[in-house]
């Protein structure tokens, strides 16, 4: 219990996954979707960063810094096209998105 | 001994706050839990040694990304609740706990290998920040400039898609032109 | 002599295929012309042949191409012209070459005129292979062909529901008999290794007395289907529904001696069974009494002529069972002849009175149609038996046999079925063509038949008187090949009083016949007289209710049985089963289909739900590859 080993990085990493999982299949407003995207990778990030420091390789790390940049950039192009579609119907609920329908 | 009562600090603050995120009906309460999560995460970088991620993960999460996210929140009536489908809340929680479970399962048995070689390994001594800045620009150089390639679309993108009027361009326009355009602005609020 | 052998071969299919390409348009002359030269091609061929064995004394053969080489089965497409083929080939060809001609005339206002030649010169090609084939595969591949070609000229007229119905029941009868024959070529393939005639009967007389019985009973009960012995004898009767021509051809002189034509091939077979040949023979002389018990009193002429075939190839049956081979193939030759002869008369007289059949409607038609009541007479003559003609030297030969070996049940009753035989010949005759004049007063208006068409017959009343005279030299060339016994009757006495006293009877039984039916008071019975009522006749004008047996014993419970397993079985196990897998694949699509909704909440809940699934299986997976690991 004392002694924090990778096992308890990588529990957190899983715990924050499902509540980010939780967040994506429960929203039905598109920008908290995106909020629960967010916590998706952030979870992510904590297990690449844990597995680079307990394997004493760099690698994780920069995967770690790549993954922020995307996600970075894919809040930009996300939030552009939110409001686009705000633009033309007014609201952004996810069932009035059903488009694809199949 | 630190480092425990930290990190089962920083993991409850954060799991608290993400839970916060994905179940409270306030958005604005979202947003505010959101950034404080990416401020206990960053902790975790710094935690585990990796400084400079640490420092990108406020800087760039926390203060660009949020700040993106607050002026998304413009479209909301924000005095308003969050208006969520009945969902069957059943299937949601179970099934995210299951892969939770699962994914723990997976680490627990004993599939870890032990004596993986590093690629790139830590080298004491040198600070953390001076050690990415030569991976990164050595090994990770082709990388690191598909991603600035990539922001910078992402820029474009999101200028195209949000902005109005673009068919203009009055860099280009001589002073005369502007003038005109002037007025017949001021023109169609008169009348 | 190769060239003729294949120009005697595929004349007729290639006169088939020039007839087929008119097949389905109106008549064209043509289409009936050229078959018939090439057939006439075919019979010259066959005759430069016959100048050829008869003169060298060897055979010819020749072997077209491989069929079947798989491990130690080789089967080749080979042909031989011996003498016994060549005998074949000859009535085959004659008597086909003369009921093309005549069918020119006969079908002449059938609308599918074209389409009668096809099937007639492909039967013919059929013949020519069964009868020329040095195999017994070719054989079959012939035995089935005429099958084939039979079932489509009985079943010509398929509008007719009796037509397609007869056609059907000969076929289906051969069937049941061809698989008898299969039994028996597998038993020879498995027992000899080839199925070469050479080969096998060679080494046959290796082999041990079952098996060889049980050969030679196999191969007979295919014999038995296709000429009618009984009690597979009810197709010929009923095969009577197709064209005239056809019946002369195929159920008189050609398929129907297919049988016979097999077992004399199978001498070397049969006469190392002697018990066997007893019961062939027993059988052959059954069915000769049997058939002409039957035609005494028939009231359609087709039907009394085609008993009278079942009672003649009885008689070749009863001749080849006693090991006279070369008497059967006699008399199947001279039979030929004639009984063609006559059934290509009764064509004449039933064009002449519009398709009526029953003889007791005709009568004085002798008036009118003088060529047909000679050559009609010139052939019940030679049916029944007397001197000078045909039928004469090869029955007399027939019932020599069977005295001589002291078999003198079947003697008697082959004496006893030539006397029925001269009796309802002249019975038809004297009905038809002599005594009162009965059909003008129902309204018939008869006129003898083209010119050209008796022509064509004459060839066959000329063959019929003079065969007999070619026996000796039929009679040296043949037994170069099959078994040379002569029958000789030890006291010269005794034979002439057998012949004599044959040529008597028969002569005795012609003048009652012409006595009863010339006589002025012959009226069309119509069901009251005392005879038509007596047990004797009903018995006999219901073939022995055997048609009546099969129909409620074998066809109708066969039927039922059908019908259930159709119902029952078929639509509701089978076709349930795969309409089932079908239905399980449209339902699982109707119900996934719901997964496309387009709505993101509910497809990001399909895609946790994969994950989950998928993490599961490696979960599942990663321990098992673990725990099989360990415990190597």
């Amino acid at each position: 219990m004392m002694e924090i080993g990778l096992n308890h990085y990588l529990v957190l990493s899983t715990i924050l996954f499902s509540i980010g999982l939780i967040g994506v299949m429960r929203r039905k407003n598109l920008l908290m979707l995106f909020f629960a995207t967010e916590i998706l990778l952030n979870s992510v990030n904590i297990g690449f960063a844990a597995i680079s420091h307990y394997y004493g390789d760099l690698t994780g790390q920069m995967f770690a810094f790549f993954v922020i940049a995307i996600a970075a950039s894919e809040v930009a192009v996300g939030l552009g096209l939110l409001i686009v579609w705000h633009k033309r119907h007014n609201n952004i609920d996810l069932d009035n998105m059903s488009t694809m329908k199949g | 001994m630190f480092e425990a009562i930290s990190f089962y600090l920083f993991a409850f603050l954060t799991i608290a706050m993400f839970f916060i995120t994905v179940t409270t009906s306030q958005a604005l309460y979202a947003l505010t839990a959101l950034a404080a999560g990416m401020i206990f995460i960053s902790a975790f970088f710094f935690i585990l040694g990796a400084d400079f991620l640490g420092a990108v993960q406020i800087v760039v999460y926390s203060g660009a990304v949020m700040a993106l996210y607050a002026f998304g929140m413009m479209f909301f009536d924000t005095t308003r609740d969050l208006k969520e489908k009945q969902g069957n809340n059943f299937i949601i929680y179970g099934l995210s706990v299951v892969a939770a479970v699962l994914v723990v399962v997976i680490f627990a048995a004993p599939m870890v290998a032990d004596g993986v070689p590093a690629l790139y390994p830590i080298v004491e001594g040198i600070g953390n920040t001076q050690e990415v800045g030569i991976v990164l620009f050595t090994k990770y150089l082709i990388p690191f400039e598909v991603a600035a390639i990539m922001l910078l679309v992402a820029m474009v993108a999101g200028i195209v898609l949000a902005g109005k009027k673009m068919d203009l361009s009055l860099t280009m326009m001589s002073d005369a032109e502007v003038r005109d355009l002037k007025e017949d602005k001021n023109k169609k609020v008169l009348s | 002599m190769e060239l003729f052998l294949y120009t005697a071969l595929f004349s007729p299919l290639v006169g088939s295929l020039f007839a087929s390409i008119f097949a389905r348009k109106k008549k064209t002359l043509i289409a009936g012309i050229v078959p018939s030269i090439l057939l006439g091609v075919s019979l010259i061929s066959s005759t430069m042949l016959l100048i050829f064995v008869l003169a060298s004394g060897q055979s010819v053969q020749v072997e077209m191409m491989t069929w079947m080489e798989t491990g130690n089965l080789y089967i080749p497409f080979g042909f031989v012209v011996d003498q016994i083929s060549v005998t074949m080939m000859m009535v085959v060809t004659v008597v086909s070459t003369v009921v093309h001609v005549y069918a020119i005339g006969y079908m002449s206002h059938d609308k599918a005129f074209n389409r009668f030649f096809v099937w007639l010169s492909a039967f013919v090609f059929s013949m020519m292979i069964l009868v020329m084939s040095d195999n017994f595969a070719g054989l079959f591949i012939g035995w089935e062909g005429v099958g084939l070609c039979s079932w489509a000229l009985i079943g010509f007229w398929y509008h007719k529901e009796s037509a397609t119905w007869a056609a059907n029941e000969a076929f289906i009868m051969n069937r049941i008999a061809d698989l008898g024959m299969l039994i028996g070529i597998f038993l020879v393939f498995w027992n000899t290794g080839t199925l070469q005639y050479a080969g096998a009967f060679e080494a046959m007389q290796t082999l041990d007395h079952g098996t060889l019985t049980m050969i030679g009973i196999f191969l007979f009960i295919g014999a038995m289907g296709k000429s009618a012995q009984f009690p597979l004898h009810t197709w010929l009767a009923d095969a009577m529904e197709g064209p005239t021509p056809v019946s002369a051809l195929i159920h008189a002189a050609t398929m129907v001696t297919a049988g016979v034509y097999l077992v004399v091939r199978s001498n070397e077979l049969y006469s190392l069974i002697p018990n066997v040949g007893l019961f062939i023979a027993s059988l052959g002389a059954f069915v000769a009494i049997f058939a002409a018990t039957m035609a005494l009193v028939n009231r359609d002429i087709k039907r009394v002529i085609a008993y009278s075939t079942l009672s003649q190839l009885g008689y070749m049956f009863a001749a080849a069972g006693l090991g006279a081979y070369w008497v059967a193939l006699f008399h199947l030759m001279a039979h030929a002849f004639f009984k063609a002869l006559l059934f290509l008369g009764g064509g004449n007289v039933m064009h002449a009175m519009s398709d009526e059949l029953d003889p007791f409607k005709m009568g004085g038609l002798g008036k009118t149609m003088k060529a047909s009541m000679i050559l009609m007479t010139l052939a019940s003559v030679a049916l029944a038996g007397l001197f000078p003609l045909a039928g004469f030297f090869s029955k007399d030969m027939i019932l020599e046999a069977a005295f001589v070996e002291h078999h003198f049940i079947i003697y008697g009753v082959l004496l006893f079925t030539a006397g029925l035989t001269a009796f309802y010949s002249f019975r038809i005759i004297a009905l038809i063509f002599h005594g009162e004049d009965r059909h003008t007063a129902l309204g018939f208006h008869p006129h003898e038949a083209y010119p050209f068409m008796i022509k064509a017959m004459i060839p066959l009343a000329i063959l019929a008187a003079i065969a007999g005279f070619a026996r000796p030299y039929y009679f040296d060339m043949v037994t170069l090949v099959l078994p040379d016994t002569e029958y000789h009757i030890h006291s010269a006495a005794t034979y002439w009083i057998m012949t004599i006293g044959t040529q008597l009877f028969v002569i005795a039984a012609i003048y009652f016949a012409y006595k009863k039916y010339m006589s002025s008071d012959i009226k069309v019975p119509d069901g009251t007289s005392d005879m038509e009522n007596s047990f004797k006749y009903k018995l006999l004008i219901n073939q022995y209710y055997i048609p009546y047996a099969y129909e409620e014993f074998l066809v109708k419970p066969y039927r039922a049985l059908s019908a259930f397993f159709w119902r029952q079985i078929d639509q509701k196990v089978v076709d349930a089963t795969v309409d089932g897998i079908a239905g399980i694949f449209y339902s699982t699509g109707e119900s996934t289909r719901t997964m496309q909704s387009g709505n993101l909440s509910t497809m990001l809940k399909w895609m946790v739900t994969g994950l989950v699934i998928l993490l599961s299986l490696a979960v599942v997976f990663g321990l098992a590859a673990n725990y099989t690991n360990l415990g190597v």
